[in-house]
């Protein structure tokens, strides 16, 4: 099966623009119809987690990587990959905890806030909640779970955006009965 | 049997399969199980990183199907059931579109129909 338009524009691409300002609506929707912003951001993580789950799939069909070693192998394929692919940005991988179990995401641009300014009174509002429930979802598909949040955000005045993935543990395939 | 009985022993059969195979490996093991061969027919697997197990069972005469399976999985159960809302990824899989994809795509590969007859 061959890819057919790559030359009249990839069909899976839309403009950014209209992505950025749909997410924006799509927010601007949910504080509408939930009472506070900890509903929000728990609306948005669960959205993310079930695109997370359905976008692994595509991610490896065709990054076409196999499992990764560690840890630290994942976060270069989430970063430099992952983000690349879906986002097309690259954030850097720092602040990781000695044990190598937790690590931080820099993000210098989000494309989700490109237009957006916090209006105040949502000191709570994690507005690209979205990102981490995808992270979430994504990742456990691949066996890991994984605790995804924002720590800073660039929307809240800090000098960068920040999310932080912590390992939990490895998820076992399921074991048929009879099994040890 | 049932379908839904033999899904079960076929799931169960797989999984000790691999597990015997990556206990008997010495090294890390590269790709694991791949396929076996009785006298009547090829078994092939191939698993995502995801832990979606692909099972195609084919004449004896056929070479490894990896690159089949995963074409089956990039091009074919990507495109056609992830991407579409109205598949729920933990039910079986109805949708005729899929079906209809798949028959299509096995029945142009090289290996299908070289044998005449049976």
């Amino acid at each position: 099966m061959s890819r057919q338009g790559n030359r009249a524009g990839d069909p899976r691409k839309v403009n950014g623009e209209l992505f950025t300002l749909t997410y924006g609506a799509l927010v601007a929707q949910l504080i509408k119809d939930y009472e506070n912003d900890e509903q929000v951001n728990k609306q948005l993580d669960k959205m993310g987690y079930n695109m997370g789950v359905r976008l692994i799939e595509d991610f490896l069909a065709r990054a076409n990587t196999g499992r990764c070693n560690d840890f630290r192998e994942t976060a270069d394929v989430i970063a430099k990959v992952a983000f690349k692919m879906y986002l097309g940005l690259t954030p850097v991988v720092s602040n990781w905890s000695t044990t190598g179990d937790e690590f931080s995401l820099l993000l210098e641009s989000n494309p989700l806030t490109e237009f957006v300014e916090l209006p105040p009174g949502h000191a709570n509002l994690n507005y690209s909640n979205l990102l981490c429930g995808a992270l979430r979802g994504a990742l456990e598909m691949v066996q890991m779970d994984v605790d995804v949040r924002f720590v800073q955000d660039i929307l809240k005045g800090d000098n960068i955006t920040e999310i932080r993935l912590k390992f939990i543990k490895r998820l076992e395939d399921a074991v048929p009965v009879g099994e040890d | 049997m049932s379908k839904e009985e033999e899904f079960k022993l076929m799931y169960g059969m797989i999984f000790s399969i691999k597990s015997f195979v990556s206990r008997l490996s010495p090294t890390d093991m590269k790709d694991g199980f791949l396929n076996y061969s009785t006298s009547k027919y090829k078994l092939h697997f191939f698993e995502t990183p995801s832990g979606l197990k692909f099972i195609m069972n084919t004449d004896l005469s056929v070479g490894s199907m990896k690159d089949v399976l995963h074409q089956m999985f990039s091009s074919i159960y990507v495109e056609y059931v992830v991407k579409n809302p109205l598949c729920s990824l933990d039910q079986p899989i109805t949708s005729e579109l899929f079906k209809n994809k798949l028959d299509e795509y096995v029945r142009g590969l090289p290996q299908f129909g070289t044998k005449t007859g049976s």
